[in-house]
This record gives structure tokens, sequence and C-alpha cells, in this order.
């Protein structure tokens, strides 16, 4: 059993989880993730570590409530215990000095890509961050992000807050004033990652994205996880997740994201949830 | 009952399994075989010739001492032939199950010279279960505990079986898993209907009992490297028993579609995690009711998906398989098995391509007939392609079980231990000894793809080894 040190929405179905889990707070490196299990009937759900404290042998992990796992993750509170906290897995991100990096977030892609972002300016990178969201309540980390980057964008699809538009608008822009961008870390929904590849593939900019298939058990037994780089086929939990952004195969991720989508429906209709609710109190609060 | 003569023993017919009827049983995850009563076995138990020089022992391939067990359920002292079984197979619930028996000890059985063997492995199946379900589980004893430490990694039955071995010799065992639960193979692959998870977990128990500690959700190589259990975690000596988990494709234009699965991931998802049991359990698979399921294959892997289709309720499940029936490698019983329970066999038929939709959703396989051309290295004939005999089967989901690989996590975290070209660690045959000191390995990490005798036999071999290696250093310290 893994206890939950404290747990807070940061925007709307996105909470924020520190757990205590002193030996994967120890080893783990940016990029990585954890799989989550939350019950003796739980699925096992891979989750980026977003960021870790050796001191308090904790990790702090960031959910997005999109199906009936991770919400029923998410209505779980600071003083509870997650089942099974497995990990490190996957393979750290390939840090150096490249120059200048931007990490691009959306949505809760901004939690994966913190800790490469950290990564990233510690290596002495000059570091942007831009970060999308639907509008101005889903932009996350933005304070994490100023403590530790050189310039951070926020981005909005409603103008709420931010550029109006959508990252890579803000992206084409950083690239079209001049800026001599040396490497893309881009990571949230599959046609933002895909977008991003496209902006950056006619400048030949380095452009690292990072995988969310479908996981069983993380370990490269399966092979569920599979996906096409360069027309090579990968296992993501193990040889991933990151990946060059200009070899996947995204339409094939996206494809193979929809497999369990009506057993997924049906299983979210069963699940009759208090979350609507914990929003209105942590919204008050 | 008054001695039986050799040729009154030899009258008596091979009693049969009791067995869920085919027709409902592949409707369920329940076991198929029920096991034998006391009656049919101590009727089967005297059909034993008590051989001066019993043959079968040899076709063991830990030795157990069968004759002696045999005697034992004849004269009814049941528990007393499970002890006399434990003293050389730590899981006999388990082999009397999933044994090749055929092929092993019961091949090499005299009575199968003229009639049919002796059912050793049922016996050995109905002596493990009287005890589990009268006494429960007896304890072995503990020698004095000698405050060494010892990391199993891998909770299959290799390292089951080293954990067993060692921890009887006194010294202080945790099994690292990477799973969140226990079992390797026995739990996630190996379905319901052959042996009952209960079964495996009562082992565990069992284990657990003795002392040996569990410890679930740890990835060695991520979560503890093997050189910081030796040096931080302070332990003395390491046994390896990850298995050959690495699933293979067979590099198809459309394995990626949806509904391909690897036979790995199809039978993980229905029995480690219970998409059986969907949505009482979170994890869905492929629902594959009224639908058409190809499974390509041959082993015991392909046998264990297809049955477990049927199960979910596929209007069609059929095998496909490059080779002839008698070429196939999974076990007799399994394949009479599933014939009983509707599964069709599409023999000497070759995938070349699936075929899909737009939305990246499978519905087809173009298949090629084969012929049998020539012996091959391992000398079974090979298939070879008879042009223009393409055509296509619709098919909603397929399984490919054509084997494993062995997985890189190890071999990548820990450069001192010699792996050869397919991955596999290679041991000192004698001691199952690694490249790196104080580091063992057995199973099919070890030898590929085999089978659970096998690789409980490793895992003891070595214990043994490891026990020596321990108590030399303890010597000289
Ligand atoms: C390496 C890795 C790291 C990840 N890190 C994070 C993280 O830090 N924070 C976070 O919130 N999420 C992360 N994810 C995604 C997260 O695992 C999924 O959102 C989760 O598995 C969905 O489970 P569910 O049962 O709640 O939803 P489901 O009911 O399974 O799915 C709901 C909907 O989401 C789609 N979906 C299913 N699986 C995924 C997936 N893996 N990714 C995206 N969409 C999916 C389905 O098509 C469906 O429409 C990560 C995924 C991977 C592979
Ligand atoms: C579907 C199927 C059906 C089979 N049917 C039969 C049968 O009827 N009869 C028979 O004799 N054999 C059968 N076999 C073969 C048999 O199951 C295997 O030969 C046997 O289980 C091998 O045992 P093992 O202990 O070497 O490895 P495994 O049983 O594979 O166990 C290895 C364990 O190690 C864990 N692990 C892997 N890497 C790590 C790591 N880095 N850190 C921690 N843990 C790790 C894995 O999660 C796993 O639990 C079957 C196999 C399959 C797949
Ligand atoms: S362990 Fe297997 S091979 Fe040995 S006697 Fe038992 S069933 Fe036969
Ligand atoms: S070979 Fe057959 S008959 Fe002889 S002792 Fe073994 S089981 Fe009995
Ligand atoms: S999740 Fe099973 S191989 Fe990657």
């Amino acid at each position: 059993m893994f206890k939950i040190v404290s747990a807070e929405f940061l925007a709307p179905e996105v909470k924020r989880f520190e757990i205590e889990a002193p030996k994967i707070a120890a080893k783990r490196k940016a990029g990585q993730f954890v799989i989550v299990r939350i019950s003796s009937q739980g699925e096992r759900i891979p989750l980026t570590i977003a960021d870790s404290s050796v001191e308090r042998g904790t990790i702090t992990i960031i959910v997005q409530g999109i199906g009936k796992t991770t919400r029923e993750i998410n209505e779980h509170k600071a003083g509870e215990f997650f089942m099974d906290v497995v990990g490190p897995l996957g393979l750290p991100s390939h840090i150096e000095n490249f120059g200048t990096a931007i990490s691009i977030g959306g949505g809760v892609g901004t939690a994966i890509a913190f800790p490469t972002a950290k990564a990233l300016k510690e290596a002495g990178n000059h570091t942007i961050s831009i970060i999308g969201g639907k509008s101005k309540e889903y932009v996350i980390l933005e304070n994490e992000l100023r403590e530790i980057c050189d310039e951070v964008y926020p981005t909005t699809d409603d103008g709420s807050y931010g550029y109006h538009g959508f990252v890579t608008g803000k992206l084409k822009d950083i690239i079209e004033s001049g800026t001599k961008v040396d490497f893309v870390l881009a990571i949230g929904p599959i046609p933002m990652m895909k977008a991003v590849a496209e902006v950056t593939r006619p400048y030949g900019i380095k452009t690292v994205v990072s995988l969310n298939p479908v996981m069983v058990d993380g370990t490269g037994m399966c092979g569920g996880c599979r996906a096409v780089v360069g027309g090579q086929t990968v296992f993501v939990c193990v040889d991933g997740p990151e990946f060059d952004a200009h070899e996947v195969d995204f339409t094939l991720l996206m494809k193979r994201n929809n497999t369990y989508r009506s057993e997924e429906k049906s299983a979210l209709d069963k699940h009759v949830c208090s979350l609507d609710k914990q929003f209105a109190e942590a919204i008050n609060n | 009952m008054a001695e039986l003569t050799k040729k009154e023993r030899m009258q008596i017919p091979r009693q049969p399994m009791p067995e869920q009827a085919p027709n409902s049983r592949n409707k369920n995850f329940t076991e198929v075989n029920l096991g034998f009563t006391e009656e049919l076995a101590k009727l089967e138990a005297e059909r034993c010739l008590q051989c001066p020089k019993p043959k079968c022992v040899e076709g063991c391939p830990v030795g157990v001492q069968i004759k002696d067990f045999i005697k034992l359920v004849a004269e009814g002292d049941y528990l007393a032939a499970a002890s006399k079984i434990k003293e050389n197979n730590v899981l006999p619930a388990v082999c009397g199950r999933v044994c090749p028996q055929e092929e092993q000890c019961e091949a090499r059985c005299v009575t199968g010279v003229k009639g049919e063997s002796v059912a050793i492995g049922r016996l050995e199946r109905f002596v493990a279960d009287y005890e589990r379900t009268t006494t429960g589980i007896r304890q072995a004893e503990i020698k004095t505990k000698t405050g060494k430490k010892v990391a199993i990694i891998g909770s299959g039955p290799a390292g089951l079986s080293c954990a067993g071995e060692l921890v009887q010799l006194g010294h202080t065992v945790t099994v690292f898993e990477a799973l969140h639960d226990i079992g390797g193979v026995l739990i996630y692959g190996i379905p319901e209907f052959r042996l009952p998870k209960e079964i495996v977990k009562a082992e565990v128990d069992a284990l657990e009992a003795l002392g040996v500690e569990f410890k679930t959700n740890s990835v060695i190589g991520f979560t503890d490297t093997i050189d910081e259990l030796m040096t931080v975690e302070g332990y003395d000596a390491v046994f390896i028993g990850v298995g050959a988990g690495l699933p293979y494709f067979m590099n198809l234009p459309g394995e990626n579609y949806n509904g391909v699965y690897s036979a790995n991931e199809f039978l993980t998802r229905v029995n480690l995690m219970k998409a059986y049991k969907f949505p009482e359990f979170d994890t869905p698979v492929f629902d594959v009711k009224g639908k058409n399921v190809a499974v390509f294959g041959g082993g015991n892997t392909a046998m264990d998906a297809v049955r477990t289709s049927k199960r979910l309720g596929a209007a069609n499940a059929r095998i496909i398989y490059r080779r002839s029936e008698v070429e196939m490698p999974a076990r007799i019983e399994e394949v009479h098995h599933a014939k009983e329970e509707g599964i069709e066999f599409v023999m000497l038929t070759n995938p070349l391509e699936f075929l899909g939709d737009e939305a990246g959703w499978l519905h087809g396989v173009k298949l090629q007939k084969m012929e049998l051309g020539e012996p091959d290295a391992s000398g079974r004939r090979r298939p070879v392609a008879i042009p223009g005999s393409e055509y296509v089967m619709p098919i909603d989901m397929a399984v490919i079980a054509i084997g494993n690989g062995s997985n890189p996590i190890i071999q990548k975290t820990t450069p001192d231990i010699n792996f050869n070209k397919w991955g596999n660690i290679t041991v000192e045959e004698a001691t199952m000894k690694t490249s790196k000191k104080g580091v063992f390995a057995g199973g099919d990490i070890v030898t590929g793809g085999a089978t659970v005798i096998l690789a409980m036999g490793a895992g003891r071999k070595a214990a043994t080894a490891i026990d020596e290696y321990l108590m030399e250093n303890a010597v000289i310290q």
C-alpha cells in the first residue's frame, strides 16, 4: 500500500498527488513513469512521475480524469492509499545541453513534460515552456514552470488567457521570430504532438514526443503498447516512452488507443462518480 | 484387499479423468478436469507394477519417487504420499495438472509398452489436492537460521522452487516480482480452467508461512539493480528466474490493427487482470461474443488462447498452424480438450497479411496453404507454401502465439552477466552459476520457453548450489 501524502486539484479533472514511495523517489529520472493500481479489481494505469523528493521519500503524479479509473484515482484524498505503485519504468529522457530547448505541454501533458523541462534547464539549456489549455482554468503548473524556465507562454484555445490559439501557433511565432531553436519536447494529445512535429519538420529541429499507448504490464511482456517509429515496431514501455517526433506513426497510435472505447464507456457509465461535487468543493476552498 | 498379481494389475484399465462436459465447460472458466475420487485413485494406483527398476522416474526431470508415492496411494495413506512427492517436487498440485506427462514420466512407464501407462500425473494431482483440502499444505521443517540473505528475482515456478528449498535450508529469502501478483506464467498465462489460481495461491501462502518474503511491484533492473541488491541491500546471493517474457510477432503487414494481440497480452488481460469478469474488474478485453477468432501457433499457449476466446463467446475459434497436427507442440490432452470444446483446427496454413478497415480495426487475414517438405533442423518436416493457394478468412480478433524471447531488462541493467545471442543467460550446467559472482539463474530465462517442471528443477538445482556457495563463504569468513 502506498500512502497519499497530499492531493489537490490543479484544474478541473486534473489532480496532483504526492505519494510515499521512497525507493522510486530515490531512483527515478525525468521521463520515467509508474504504474498505479487502486484496488484488487483495478486496471494498471501508467502515469508519469512529475517530480520527487528524496528527503520526504515521495513522488508526485498529476492525473487527468478521462475515464473510469483515472476518475476513481482522482476521488482519492490525502491520507488514503493506492494499492500498487510500480516503477520507475521506461527509459529516462535523453538530456543534454542543446542550446535553446522548448518544452510544450498540452493539458495534462504539461505535467508529463514538467520533469524533463526541469532537467533540460539543469543541463544548461535556455528553456522555454509553452503550456496549452482549452481555457484559463486548464492551464496548469504555470507558477512551477516559471520557477525553472527562462520563458513561459500560456496559450488558450478560447483566448481566455495568454496567447489565443494552439500551442503550435505560439511555437511557430517563436521560430519565425528568429530565435534559434535547437530542441523541442512536445507532450499532450496525439493531434497536438502530430501538429508540433509538422511545425518543426521543415526546420529540421530535433523534436521528441512522449507516447501514451494503452499499457498492461509496462515491462515489455505483453506487446500491447506497441507503436511504429521509423517503420519499426517498438514497445513503448521499455523502448520509450520518448521518441523522435518526426519518425512516429501518430495515426496508428491514435487508432490503437481507441481499441477499448466502447468497453470503457460502459465502465464509465456504471461508475457513479462524486467528482463533480469534489470539484465544486475544491474550487470553492 | 488381497495383494493383486501382476496380471490382475495389468487387467485394470487406465482410469479416465472425470471432467466437465465439453458443451458446458466451453462457456465457463472453472476447471475442466474434476480430479480423481479416492476410489478412482486407489484403483489407478493398483495398476502400478512396483517395478524393481522403475523406468518412470527416469522420465521425470526432478526424479519424483513415483513408485513409492503410488504405493502409499494404493495403501490409502495419501498424506504420506504427498510428503513423498514433495521430497523432489514442491508444487505437485501444479505439476500434476500441467506437466506434459505423456512425454515424461508416463512415456517411460512399462505398462505403456503393451497397454496404457499408469496415470502418474492424475495421481500426483489427487494426492496434492487431498492434502490441500484436508489438512492443508503441511510445512516442511526448517533448519536453523544461517543469517544469509538470498534475493530471488521472478516468482514463476523457477523462483518459487528455489525460494522453497533455500528457506528450508535456513536462509532468509526474499522474492522480488515485477507484477502485482505472485506466480509468473502460472498466474498470468495458464488459464483458470486448467490451473485454478486458488491452487497457486495456496502454494504461495505455504511458502510465506515458511518465512519467504514476497515483494511485488519490484522490477529488478529498475526498482533496484542486481548490484544494489548485493551491496546496498546486503543480499549474499541472487537467483534470476525472470522467465521468457517477450512476445514474438510475425512482422506481417497489418499486425498492429486493433484486435491483433500477442498471446501474452490476451491471456494477461483475461487471467491476471480478470477481464472475463469485466466490468466487475476494470480491465477490458476485445469483446469476441459472436465473432471470429484466429489463434496462430500450435503450442500450449495457442491452445490456452483459443479455448479462452471460445469461453468469452467467440462464434468461431480457430487454430491456424503452418505444419500438420502431428508436429504441434501442444500437449495431446489440450488438443483433445480443445477439439471437444468446438475449436476448429486449420492445419498447413500460414498467414501472409492482416486486413483491416480505415479506423484501424482488423477484419480479415490473408492465408496461404502449405504442404510438408523435407525435414528441417528440428527434425520436423518443413512446411512449404503452395503457390496460388492464397485466400482470405474473415476474422475479428487474432492472437499471435508463436513463442517468446527473453525480456531485456536484466541484460540491459547488469552488464557483467553473460547472455547468449538469443538473450538467454549462460550458466554453468551443474550449478546454474552465471558469470557474475554470487548470481545464479534458471528456468525459461536460461533455456528459452520450456516447461514448469524444468523451471522448477532448475530452481532446485540452483538452490543446492547457492547453499553450498553461502556455506563455503561462511566458513572462510
Ligand atoms: C507512459 C505514459 C505516461 C502517462 N502519464 C500520464 C500522466 O502523467 N497523467 C495523466 O493524466 N495521464 C497519463 N497517461 C495517460 C493515462 O495512463 C490514461 O489516461 C489512463 O490510462 C486512462 O485510463 P482510464 O481508465 O481512466 O480511461 P479509459 O476509460 O481507459 O479511457 C478513456 C479514454 O481515453 C483514451 N485512452 C485510453 N488509454 C489512453 C492513454 N494511455 N492515453 C491517452 N488516452 C487514452 C481512450 O481511448 C478513451 O477514449 C500516461 C500514459 C502513458 C502510456
Ligand atoms: C500460456 C502458457 C501455457 C503454458 N502451459 C504449460 C503447460 O501446460 N505445461 C508446462 O509444463 N509448461 C507450460 N508453459 C510453460 C511454463 O509456464 C514456463 O516454462 C514456466 O512458467 C517458466 O517458469 P519461470 O519461473 O522460468 O518463468 P515465468 O513463469 O515466466 O516467471 C517469471 C516471473 O518473473 C517476473 N519478472 C520478469 N522480469 C522481472 C524483473 N526484472 N524483476 C522482477 N520480476 C521479473 C515475471 O513477471 C514473472 O512473474 C506455458 C506457458 C505459457 C505462456
Ligand atoms: S513432476 Fe511431472 S514428470 Fe515428474 S512425476 Fe510428476 S507429473 Fe511426472
Ligand atoms: S514404470 Fe510404471 S509400473 Fe513401473 S513403477 Fe513406474 S509407474 Fe509403476
Ligand atoms: S505494456 Fe506490455 S509490453 Fe509494454
